[in-house]
């Protein structure tokens, strides 16, 4: 500064420049103390916000449904004729309700008010006397009237979008004309009725008032020559021997269940119209209580019996060993305490709503078995039950004929930990399983969504990985800390590191393309150089002890795995050398085809031995570095301290060094399983990757990692699948970090050991 | 050899001591024999082996005349290929058989196909055979019989050098319609998406039809249009040219095909080459594989693009890496108070190295691509919705996923170097009368920049190798266009990218030709490896020279 004018050798400090220069650095200082804490803190709430942000995602599953009432109106118009049946449309904008004196009315949802009103009558003068739906997702209506005819239509409707805003117009169609299709050629009144219809055909199973259960089906047949349509009508009584109470029909026409007072439904096969076949008669329900309500789940394979005790059971037919279908109670619902007085199953999910005489509203899900939502939404009966088609609105009304249009938030309800955890009872299955399956062409389809198998795979690849790895690490580990001459230490760490560096597609890529088959071609040589190995290295080792000392003393101590090398090659390669020979001598030329044959055992060629293997290579380096970590720590004083007093090496080791390094080499176990439990790449690579629970060593399995990777592209955002597969990264995230922390406290109150000794 | 000694020798536990020895050696041989498997199969692969000619005697007793080039061999027990083959002498057990390329899958329907050695008759490497790289079908084995030009034949017998010049002349050709095709029309395409954009949030702004803007990208177009059908009449002439000339060409078993020289990449006679041409064929083929582009869905060419990729990521994910890693390190370990809750907290960064790379990648598609992505897609990029721009999984969000899974490896590096920088040089520091700013930045920050530079290597190593978390958030198997080009902006964060760990399982395993791909895929994995080893071998010398630094500045 202005040393000319200074007489101090020393610039001047108080000057304004220095000050100023002072208060700088000063503000520097302090603004790189703000900077760094403020950077540093972010990076590491960044870091943590991973593991929120799973959960964020995962909670919305477990999150309880909620359910507001929109609107409550009088029943619209003709509100002296008894409801027989409401639906909505997709938007939930347009309901539809159908009255005991044949009118359709479609109402606007939110307010009651009548948007358009037809007759499903008009063309006859017969009365209804019977009303059944369809499957929902079809639109069917079928009426049966007082002159022994039904009449079948679909509501159907319109969307536009003039001017950006959505116009929907419904209407009635009719499938087989509107013209009156005759049931009862006696022309009884109808009591009963219930119908199905497809494309190509139409099936009504009906009970007239003289008590004959009748089935009529109408074939549309195309002819010859393609372009006459002629249709065919079949017509059949099936026998009933109680009070009928309810009929169902599935959705591909070919099970016709009847209940019957005293609890009881029928089940028959009436895949063949000409002639329905009795298959069984099963006792639903015990009196005194009787069935109330009768319906099936979508995918119209499970019915729901409802009953006058409140309780709802799920039944389907199941298989059993001799092929022979049975009717089966599968699970059951005990929620509500009133009489059931109506179901209505959600269109595509196996959920379904249930209302009672007390007024209570139950949302259930079967496969989760799951009483997801129970709310008294009235003090009085229940009558009638509508879902929307997304499951997201409902219509209700009470004995008072009030209607009450409620929207419902459930965007999960298939989640429980049963349903991701336990054995459910799938639909077609013959027992309670885990099983995964998250996608399939059609949209009635169950998800099975168990994360049992997917955990139960990872584990497996875990334990064989393990298996391979820890032994070969610890051992390793030991030899390269306590007896491993300096110089070759300095070769093998960094080979070590470089393992631990190679990147996992390239050990799955190998594992998969080339050591697959290559264990499959040379099965037997793979289990003789397990057998052999050891045995061959003892006997070089003793064979050197044996050497004289002349030849011995050229090769320094410490490089005596140096001097394995060419024996665990030769050992190998004749292994492999006797591979065929052994192969033709005892199993019969082939061996994965002969323990199939002769021991039952499944074999894949990309399994559990293949992946074992190749993910044991991957953690062979971790477990490898810190247990060796671990054992060079042993203070020097102990194991000097062992040999003075005569023990040798080994005993030194086994007695003194482990013992010390124990907790390091188990922390060394656990992060070498926490990396095994993540590993992804091997392990989809490297298996067939079918979710099968097998701990069969030459069978594959699907890894949670694996999962992830695979459906994780095609999940839908927000969807179910999406979220459990962030459930199923949380899971490995939490297994890990488990692992992980134990090991690391371990690991540090190893080093506080080490200090104090 | 007495009994009493070798009990003596197993009692004083040397037989342990040695199985111990045998398992580090068991571990290394499995390291350096997998290494140099993936290198004899991934570089063996670019060398022109001889093309054998034979006759075959097929299961059926028909003789086929076959040519191609011996891929493999391998013996098989009886019992584990068809039982009673009428081919193999009733006293063999174990049957040797070869694997041949014999290309031709236009024609034969495919490409390899094993055969039994006992069943090959008169072998012969004829000097005249010629195989063909084609840009179809595989490679194509025979010999060459006429040069036609418009269906005409103009060379019977035609000369070898003549051939290659007309392929040369078909290269040429083929080069200047790739680049009309991708550079240029490409750069037209891309120009005219951008004014449709800006037309679009012109009217998303609510700007009255007829603007001077409008009229603007109207005319704009309108150029560009033009541009357009001058190249497209320029490709049309250029295609006619390369369409003119084709060439016959005779199978193994006598039949004779036509092909276009349009079709093929190179053609060459191994059985007539000298070592020295292989060698520079290798070389040739060599470089191709490192800057080419792939052909046949990822089977054949080069794999430039997912080096480009691999390339580019990691460098953008280095450069978000560094500064946050270096800084959350700093914090720790020389602003926070130390305590419980930074030992907490480095507790965390250590496990959060162990957490699974997938589960980065769900986050990474979360929380960047679908979250924030969507987020700034809404309030950037309206104009192009509902096609997502950042909303989709692309290069900066792989960069960043990699950076969040990498951040620990830099942070626990930098702390390792931080903590053993001597007390004294901080000290001496803070004495002469540096603030604690200036004592970081002039003298620790300095002395731990090589701790920084493994911490760094080690990561982009990390990174490099990493494919299941981009799996869910970039990666594509062939992406159309670079993360880098000539168009403006030049560098496309959004875009997609190849890389080289996702191309090995990507052809590995979901290729249809698995057979075909798999030479191309040791080749890819070879230089993965390679890049690998040495950036962790660099990283390891840096830091023991690190380690030898401390160890003087300590003893001063």
């Amino acid at each position: 500064m202005n040393e000319a004018s200074s007489t101090s050798l020393l610039p001047d400090f108080s000057s304004s420049a220095a000050q100023k220069y002072r208060y700088y650095r000063h503000l520097k200082d302090v603004l790189m103390r703000y900077v760094m804490a403020l950077g540093g803190i972010s990076v590491i709430i960044a870091i943590v916000l991973i593991a929120f942000y799973l959960f964020y995602v995962v909670l919305p599953m477990f999150k309880p449904p909620h359910l507001e009432q929109v609107a409550s109106y009088p029943v619209p118009a003709s509100a002296a004729a008894e409801t027989l049946y409401y639906a909505m449309e997709e938007q939930h904008e347009i309901g539809l309700r159908v009255a005991g004196d044949g009118s359709v009315v479609f109402f606007n949802t939110t307010d009651g008010s009548l948007v358009q009103r037809q007759s499903l009558t008009q063309e006859t003068p017969a009365q209804v006397t019977a009303f059944a739906a369809g499957d929902p997702s079809q639109r069917l209506l079928a009426t049966g009237l007082d002159d022994g005819s039904a009449l079948l239509a679909v509501h159907e409707y319109h969307v536009s979008y003039p001017q950006d805003v959505r116009v929907i117009r419904p209407w009635l169609d009719w499938p087989v004309g509107n013209a009156p299709l005759v049931i009862d050629e006696a022309g009884q009144p109808l009591n009963l009725i219930t119908a199905q219809a497809d494309a190509d055909q139409v099936t009504v199973a009906a009970l007239t008032a003289a008590k004959r259960l009748l089935l009529v089906n109408v074939t549309e047949e195309e002819s010859f020559l393609g372009d006459e349509v002629a249709t065919r009508i079949t017509r059949s009584r099936i026998p009933v021997a109680g009070e009928v109470t309810f009929l169902a029909l599935d959705v591909e026409q070919r099970e016709l269940y009847v209940a019957e007072q005293g609890g009881l439904i029928s089940w028959y096969d009436v895949s063949n119209k000409a002639a329905p076949a009795l298959v069984q008669r099963v006792q639903a329900v015990r009196p005194p209580a009787d069935i109330t309500s009768l319906s099936f789940l979508s995918g119209g394979i499970s019915i729901l019996v409802g009953d006058s005790e409140g309780n709802i059971t799920q039944w389907f037919p199941v298989r059993d060993a001799q092929n022979n279908y049975t009717l089966e109670r599968i699970r059951g619902f005990d929620s509500q305490a009133a009489p059931i007085t109506a179901i209505a199953p959600e269109y595509f999910r196996k959920g379904f709503l249930a209302t009672d005489d007390a007024g209570y509203l139950g949302i259930y899900h079967t496969t989760a078995q799951r009483t997801v939502a129970l709310e008294q939404i009235s003090g009085r009966r229940l009558a009638r039950l509508a879902v929307a088609p997304r499951a997201n609105a409902m219509l209700v009304e009470d004995a008072t004929g009030t209607l009450q249009f409620w929207e419902i938030d459930n965007e999960h309800p298939e989640i429980s930990w049963s349903s991701v955890w336990g054995k459910v009872w799938y639909e077609s299955r013959d027992k309670p399983e885990h099983i995964w399956q998250s996608s399939s062409a059609s949209s009635d389809f169950e998800p099975k969504f168990s994360l049992t198998p997917l955990a139960y795979g990872t584990l497996k690849a875990a334990f064989y990985a393990m298996l391979f790895a820890v032994p070969l690490a610890i051992m390793g580990a030991i030899y390269t800390a306590y007896f491993m001459s300096a110089k070759m230490r300095g070769l093998v760490k960094p080979t070590i590191e470089i393992m631990e560096a190679l990147p996992t597609v390239i050990l799955g890529f190998l594992a998969g393309l080339w050591f697959a088959p290559f264990v499959e071609q040379n099965m037997p040589g793979l289990f003789l150089c397990l057998l052999l190995l050891p045995l061959s290295m003892i006997i070089a080792a003793y064979g050197w002890s044996r050497l004289p000392n002349r030849v011995r003393h050229k090769v320094p101590e410490g490089w005596e795995a140096a001097l394995l090398a060419p024996v665990i090659i030769a050992t190998a390669l004749f292994a492999f050398a006797l591979s065929k020979p052994i192969e033709i001598a005892l199993f019969a030329g082939n061996m994965p085809l002969w323990l199939t044959d002769e021991l039952g055992i499944t074999y894949d060629q990309r399994n559990s031995l293949v992946v074992g293997i190749a993910m044991g290579f991957a953690v062979i380096p971790t477990i490898f570095s810190i247990s060796e970590d671990a054992v060079y720590g042993v203070p020097k004083h102990l194991t000097t301290g062992s040999l003075a007093l005569g023990a040798t090496p080994w005993q030194t080791v086994v007695r003194v060094v482990l013992l010390t390094a124990s907790p390091g080499i188990f922390s060394a176990v656990m992060i070498g399983m926490g990396r095994a439990v993540g590993e992804t790449m091997i392990v989809l690579m490297a298996t067939g990757n079918t979710a099968i629970m097998d701990m069969n060593i030459f069978e594959g399995f699907r890894a949670l990692s694996a999962n992830i990777a695979v459906e994780m592209p095609e999940s839908e955002v927000g969807s179910t699948h999406y979220r459990l597969l962030f459930l199923a990264g949380l899971v490995l995230f939490l297994a890990t970090f488990l692992f992980n922390t134990i090991a690391e406290v371990v690991r540090q109150r190893l080093r506080v050991k080490y200090s104090s000794l | 050899m007495n009994r009493s000694s070798f009990r003596n020798w197993c009692n004083s536990g040397e037989p342990f001591v040695w199985l111990n020895a045998g398992a580090v050696s068991l571990s290394i041989i499995m390291v350096v024999g997998l290494i140099l498997l993936i290198m004899a199969r991934g570089l063996g692969h670019f060398w022109p082996s001889d093309v054998a000619a034979f006759d075959y005697t097929d299961s059926d007793g028909a003789v086929v005349a076959l040519a191609g080039e011996f891929i493999d061999a391998e013996s098989v027990p009886r019992a584990r290929l068809a039982v009673g083959d009428a081919r193999v002498p009733a006293y063999l057990d174990i049957i040797d058989r070869t694997l041949v390329r014999i290309g031709n899958r236009d024609y034969t329907g495919f490409d390899y196909r094993w055969v039994l050695d006992v069943a090959m008759h008169n072998l012969s490497y004829p000097a005249q055979i010629m195989v063909i790289e084609r840009y179809e079908w595989g490679n194509f084995y025979g010999y060459l019989t006429a040069i036609k030009e418009d269906g005409a034949a103009l060379h019977a017998d035609p000369d070898w050098a003549l051939f290659q010049r007309y392929i040369a002349a078909s290269q040429q050709l083929l080069g200047e319609i790739r680049h009309i095709e991708k550079s240029l029309i490409g750069a037209v395409n891309y120009d005219m998406e951008r004014l449709r954009l800006k037309e679009r949030k012109l009217a998303l702004d609510g700007a009255p039809e007829g603007s001077p803007a409008h009229t603007q990208i109207a005319t704009q177009r309108v150029a560009l249009q033009e541009k357009y059908d001058g190249y497209t009449d320029r490709l049309a002439g250029l295609y006619e040219q390369l369409n003119r000339p084709s060439f016959m060409a005779r199978l193994a078993d006598g039949r004779e095909v036509e092909l276009a020289f349009a079709k093929v990449v190179r053609a060459y006679r191994p059985n007539a080459m000298s070592v020295t041409d292989k060698v520079a064929f290798y070389f040739e083929k060599l470089w191709e594989f490192v800057s080419g582009d792939p052909r046949e869905a990822n089977t054949e060419g080069g794999i430039f693009p997912a080096i480009f990729g691999t390339v580019m990521m990691v460098m953008i994910m280095a450069v978000l890496v560094t500064p946050f890693g270096v800084v959350a390190a700093v914090y720790l370990r020389e602003y926070a108070k130390q305590g419980p809750v930074t030992r907490l907290i480095r507790i965390a960064v250590n496990n959060l190295a162990g957490v699974p790379s997938v589960v980065y990648g769900v986050f990474g598609l979360g929380f960047f691509v679908y979250f924030l992505g969507g987020t700034i897609d809404e309030l950037f990029f309206p104009e192009s919705l509902p096609a997502p721009t950042f909303g989709t999984p692309g290069i900066l969000w792989a960069s960043l996923t990699l950076a969040i899974l990498t951040v620990p490896v830099v942070i626990v590096s930098t702390e390792e170097g931080l903590s053993r920088v001597p007390r004294a040089i901080r000290e001496g520091s803070l004495a002469l009368g540096a603030t604690k700013a200036e004592t970081l930045w002039r003298t620790v920050l300095p002395m731990t920049a090589s701790a920084m530079m493994t911490g760094l290597i080690l990561a982009v190593a990390r990174a490099a190798g990493e494919v299941a978390p981009l799996m869910l958030v970039g990666v594509v198997k062939l992406a159309p266009s670079m993360p880098l080009d000539g168009n403006f902006p030049f560098l496309h964060l959004d875009r997609k990218f190849m890389h080289l760990g996702f191309h090995i399982y990507d052809v590995g395993f979901q290729s249809p030709n698995v057979e075909a791909a798999r030479p191309l895929v040791y080749a890819t994995a070879f230089l993965l490896v390679l890049i690998i080893i040495c950036l962790n071998l660099t990283a390891i010398k840096i830091r023991n020279r690190l380690r030898e630094k401390y160890r003087a500045a300590e003893q001063h």
